[in-house]
């Protein structure tokens, strides 16, 4: 397990028996001066075009967000990772990463942009045969035509394979005619171009089309009333008897569900750089209030409670930007590796994609409570003024909340990166087998009371990590081997063991990352980032083995339990820090750069 | 007509200035660095309009700086600039910047050339005033609205109280500040077009500077508000007299 392979890590899912070398992660220390100009281009965007009016987008003033995605697409923002066959600009998974990163900033525009540009504009592109490709995405990608996605029905949210939309040939067999009521549909006030996914007559499963606003039989609910994202236009769709074309059904028949599961795993990975892009923007706006907010004679960011917020803050949205921007260019380099193996650039992006299932998960989830954390915190900071509409993070706090819910709830997110895992290693993809029996030979022998090995500037946190993977290889592996087919139904041990796979591949994903920058600009200049590592791992630590002995109390029993308990404290025990020195530091830089600096 | 295009490279205005080396250097670890407002604003921006409504047809960009200003030369780039050149030279020498300007100027032939009205890090406001100068053509300064035709040019300017309209023929140096254009955003046509558009590196002509910055000092830090009470006129009175000795 600890050889690091010459070949790179690329099949999704291996982080929990293999080790990555540093230097082959992304981290977004990288990018290109090409990249730096277009993510300029997006805060410009935002600073001049956004943020100054968004009480009025709260409002839904009319015609407002329509305009804004207007200038968006004709600064070429829309189409970024659209081909330039189809009038994008062919840019990389990671620079549109970026630009959703620096957008996430924008509040309800932000909710508008990404559902235009994702999931209202891939399944058409990637689904899409020439013709229906050639129609639709340039106008997509230049803003002329706006996008949804028609998934979500009031019987079926999660469980969405069970819509009752239904879809019939018409008789002449010219048209589909497509009845059902769609639900919480983003954009769907100025969308101009719908896809729709109902089930054709009696099938097992969902089939995809693209509904234009104006095909006769399509009806609009009025705006609902959120919580957040007020700006953005959510609205229940009708479709009686709606006819759309033959031609505009999407993919093959019944392909609709493996449409609509691979589109959200971009939504997640996407929603990743979103919400790391919202927490900076709230963590500047918390940094400056708590300098220039006195109390007692001083700036209240000269107190320790507020430093403790203002690091912890960064902490965690350091971690999770160093997980999205790591599965980006793991997707990419899989897609890569899938199109010079023959396959076409398409078909590559969803395989790639797909393979990547179970990291876009757990980034969904660690990301969107990061965000809440920060917002939460932020309004602590802000005090009084965090509670007056009059202020920002009153919108921030309130936006944020939907990220644990779309996209796929937190809950099924969990659910599935572990059911994933497993489906993995029982298809014979992922060898869980062979390392898990390994751990359990481990336990039975002399633990390990330190190695001999020449310390280094990682060595701790490497070693951690591997003994990381070794207590989620061993919780899970036994609670597989007890539970067996019933696992899937225990959600508690489920949830226990996504938070164990969650905190080992965000902490992997940091210690890599500050690794690589320790390499490019030396330890000096890295402190704050070291600090990030320590105290983001220590925790971690802690977390994973409240996970793990929640769930081997729950289905371990005997001397077997205990001595996995007694092994779990092994794998997770870690020297002591001074992290309250450490957030020190950390929370100093801020003060003093006042705004997000990692 | 052919436009030049003065651009320099500026600390972001957010920048907390840190001083180095017994404050003779000003440490730009981690500073951001960005085109000089003026001259992204309103010459650059105003220079792309002339070309758009056909007036012009060749912006040309200069900047006097190392390679580490390419990245914002390549932003003017993005913005519309057809092609650049960057005068190898580290220089904070007003004089010495016109030189170089001019020279390079002189050597293609300009019909007009514009800079903001000065660089938001020096203030120094001097260099378009010096580069008519020598290219001895002539210069208005501070415009706030340019308009061409038939090879003149007519120039607002803000005056106390009032508004001055000049006109002059071309060829001439003006130096702009806010009303001559609005600021605009490069889009992503135009930041990829950038890394295809030339730019090309020439070595300065041989010349010495007049000035030198021997030191830096920061501004003093802000005192605070005292607020005295309107029954207390006395007191006001002896700390405008003792403390602020104004009066």
């Amino acid at each position: 397990m600890n050889d690091i392979e010459s070949v790179k890590a690329i099949k999704g899912g291996e982080f929990l028996i293999r080790e990555t070398a540093a230097d082959s992660v992304f981290i977004p220390e990288e990018w290109n001066e090409e990249q730096l100009m277009i993510a300029e281009t997006c805060d410009n965007f935002l600073a001049q075009h956004v943020k100054p009016y968004l009480h009025r987008i709260d409002e839904q003033e009319e015609g407002l967000m329509s305009h804004l995605m207007d200038e968006a697409g004709a600064l070429g923002l829309l189409g970024i990772s659209v081909p330039e066959e189809y009038g994008g600009f062919g840019k990389d998974f990671k620079t549109s990463m970026l630009v959703t990163e620096k957008l996430g900033a924008g509040n309800s525009f932000s909710v508008a942009f990404s559902a235009h540009s994702g999931i209202g504009t891939l399944p058409i592109l990637y689904y899409g045969n020439d013709a229906q490709k050639q129609k639709y995405i340039p106008k997509l990608a230049s803003g002329e035509w706006k996008g949804a996605y028609c998934l979500t029905e009031p019987s079926s949210g999660s469980d969405a394979n069970s819509g009752k939309a239904r879809a019939k040939l018409s008789e002449d067999g010219k048209h589909y005619l497509i009845t059902g009521q769609k639900m919480w549909i983003t954009n769907a006030g100025f969308a101009d171009v719908f896809t729709v996914f109902a089930k054709i007559d009696n099938d097992e499963n969902l089939s995809a089309f693209i509904v234009e606003k104006d095909f006769e039989g399509l009806t609009l609910n009025s705006e609902e009333h959120k919580m957040g994202i007020k700006g953005s236009s959510t609205r229940q769709v009708f479709f009686n008897d709606c006819k759309v074309p033959v031609e505009n059904l999407l993919s093959d028949r019944q392909n609709g569900f493996k449409i609509a599961v691979n589109i959200l795993n971009i939504g997640r990975m996407k929603l990743g750089g979103g919400t790391v892009g919202a927490s900076k923007e709230v963590i500047g706006l918390a940094v400056r209030y708590a300098n220039e907010r006195e109390q007692f004679g001083r700036a209240i960011s000269k107190y320790g409670a507020i430093r403790y917020k203002l690091a912890q803050q960064a902490i965690l949205t350091y971690a999770s930007e160093s997980a999205v921007y790591r599965a980006s260019q793991n997707m990419e380099e899989a897609t890569e590796m899938l199109v010079a193996s023959g396959l076409n650039e398409t078909q590559a992006k969803l395989k790639g994609t797909e393979q990547f299932a179970i990291e876009a998960a757990i980034i969904k989830v660690h990301s969107s409570e990061t965000l809440d954390y920060v917002v939460d915190e932020g309004v602590q900071i802000y005090g009084g003024m965090g509670y007056s509409a009059e202020a920002p993070m009153d919108r921030a706090y309130r936006d944020s909340r939907i990220n644990r819910i779309f996209e796929g709830t937190n809950e099924i997110n969990r659910m599935l990166t572990v059911d994933m895992m497993l489906k993995r290693a029982l298809k014979g993809e992922l060898d869980l087998m062979g390392p898990a029996q390994k751990v359990a030979g481990e336990l039975m022998s002399i633990p390990d009371f330190g190695s001999a090995d020449e310390e280094t500037l990682f060595s701790k946190e490497k070693k951690y990590i591997a003994n990381f993977k070794k207590a989620i290889l061993m919780v899970a592996g036994a609670a597989v081997q007890k539970l067996m087919t019933q696992l899937g139904k225990e959600q508690e041990v489920l949830m226990n063991l996504a938070d164990m796979l969650i905190e080992l591949y965000v902490s992997e994903s940091l210690q890599l990352r500050v690794e690589k920058l320790v390499s490019m600009c030396g330890e000096d200049s890295c402190k704050e980032q070291l600090d990030i590592m320590r105290v983001y791992i220590n925790d971690a630590a802690e977390k994973i083995a409240k996970a793990g002995k929640e769930a081997l109390n729950y289905f371990a029993e005997g001397d077997e339990k205990r001595m996995m308990l007694m092994g779990l404290k092994r794998y997770t025990k870690t020297e002591d820090i001074n992290s309250t020195q450490a957030r020190r530091n950390i929370a100093a830089k801020l003060i003093t750069e006042e705004k997000y600096c990692f | 007509m052919k436009i030049l295009i003065c651009i320099s490279q500026v600390p972001d205005t957010s920048t907390k200035i840190v001083l180095k080396d017994n404050n003779t250097l000003v440490n730009s670890q981690g500073v951001t660095f960005v085109i000089n407002p003026y001259d992204e604003w309103y010459a650059l921006v105003r220079a792309l309009e002339l070309k758009e409504s056909g007036i012009a047809n060749e912006i040309h960009l200069v900047t006097v700086g190392k390679a580490d200003t390419e990245p914002i030369i390549r932003k003017a780039l993005a913005l519309g600039g057809d092609q650049a050149v960057r005068i190898d030279a580290d220089s904070n020498d007003p004089y010495l910047t016109a030189f170089y300007i001019a020279e390079y100027a002189k050597s293609i032939g300009y019909d007009l050339i514009l800079c903001g009205k000065e660089s938001i890090d020096y203030n120094n406001g001097i260099v378009g005033a010096m580069v008519a100068a020598l290219l001895d053509i002539d210069y208005i300064g501070f415009a706030a609205g340019i308009q061409i035709e038939n090879n003149v040019a007519v120039v607002k300017r803000e005056i106390e109280g009032g508004e001055e309209t000049d006109i002059c023929n071309l060829p001439l140096v003006i130096s702009c500040q806010k009303g001559v254009a609005e600021a605009r955003i490069p889009n992503m046509r135009g930041i990829m077009a950038a890394r295809t558009r030339p730019l090309n590196v020439i070595a300065p002509s041989v010349q010495s500077p007049v000035t030198a910055i021997l030191s830096y000092e920061l501004p003093p830090a802000k005192a605070g508000v005292k607020i005295i009470k309107p029954e207390n006129m006395d007191e006001l009175v002896n700390l405008l007299h003792t403390e602020a000795k104004v009066i």
